[in-house]
């Protein structure tokens, strides 16, 4: 049911979107999905599809940008991509670690008429 | 055919709901815990154990999170503690708007300085839910394994506090608790941790000290 949630506000913010622009179809979504949200994109594209049909957003499709997520040591400023969720610095040990990226579920555009 | 720009969170929403949780929650003096867990780990164990030490030193409440029934939150009031059952119906977690609609009755208890929020048993959807909370704890038991921290690393990473809960069943089980504790270090390195046993009351008081000291830092 988590994808199902977030489905509903995906659509729910889309809707505004349109209403504010005028826009009446609904041709595309891109979203940004950073991997920390632990977010199955063919969960949530299976959700979309199944909540959009019959309705007035039919037939648009969904791109997701998956982010893979990235820390920064605060002690060495080494980045890199976290492979195995480990806050550790490969570079220094540093556990003083931000993640920079990953971290995000984003609804980016909207392709619409 | 137009693109339109959006470049807007998904929880948006929600986020701008917590933050109004957490600025009324603030302003009345009142720390704020969210507890998370898988179902069953003993979220309202640890909160009947807690509350013969809280009682006497904190005014406590407690927001209880299910799907359905109240029977959480008639525990809670059995052991002294005033809780408010909300029931979700289908949400496997609770969401700032939820906790928002509790805050009245929170608020309507003059002198209130810990609030415990016991969400919904789940180890994945509350790490993406602010509820407004000062800290987020999760609760993993000796029953469920200890590799839990890498297999579900968004809650333990989005915690402060970490209770390795049912102590008194380690020797039965395959848990190693040295091994879980390397485990949700590595996750989250931050986090302090506590280890328990609701039967045998080990690690309660400790646990109770620290959630005191948080609630009254900073305050006469």
């Amino acid at each position: 049911m988590h994808e199902m949630s977030i489905t509903e506000d995906i659509i729910d913010i889309i809707r505004g979107e349109m209403k504010k622009s005028y826009f009446k179809r609904l041709l595309s979504v891109k979203l940004r999905i950073g991997e920390l949200t632990a977010i199955d994109p063919e969960s949530l594209r299976f959700c979309f599809d199944a909540s959009i049909k019959k309705t007035e957003l039919e037939g648009a499709t969904l791109e997701i940008e998956g982010v893979p997520l990235t820390g920064r040591c605060s002690g060495c400023a080494t980045t890199w991509k976290i492979t195995d969720f480990a806050l550790i610095c490969p570079a220094c040990s540093g556990t003083d670690v931000e993640k920079i990226a990953g971290t995000e579920l984003d609804i980016v555009s909207i392709d619409a008429l | 055919m137009h693109e339109i720009l959006i470049e807007e969170k998904v929880l948006a929403r929600n986020n701008e709901l917590a933050s109004a949780n957490r600025a009324a929650l603030k302003s009345r003096g009142i720390f704020s815990i969210n507890m998370v867990s898988s179902p069953g780990a003993g979220k309202t164990s640890l909160i009947e154990a807690l509350a013969p030490f809280l009682k006497p030193r904190l005014n406590t409440l407690v927001i209880e999170g299910d799907l359905q029934t109240d029977l959480d939150s008639q525990r809670v009031l059995r052991s002294g503690i005033p809780a408010k059952q909300i029931t979700t119906g289908k949400a496997c977690h609770l969401d700032a708007h939820a906790v928002g609609h509790a805050l009245d009755w929170v608020f309507g208890n003059p002198g209130v300085r810990l609030l415990i929020i016991e969400n919904v048993g789940n180890m994945v959807c509350p790490a993406e839910y602010d509820l407004g909370e000062d800290m987020m704890a999760t609760i993993l038991s000796t029953a469920e394994g200890d590799d839990k921290p890498l297999k579900y690393p968004a809650i333990f990473s989005a915690s402060d506090i970490l209770v390795i809960n049912k102590t008194d069943l380690a020797p039965f089980t395959d848990f190693d608790i040295k091994r879980a504790r390397a485990n949700a270090l590595k996750i989250n390195p931050g986090l302090a941790i506590f280890e328990t046993s609701c039967r045998t009351g080990a690690g309660i008081e400790a646990l109770s000290d620290y959630l005191a000291k948080l609630s009254c830092a900073g305050r006469p």
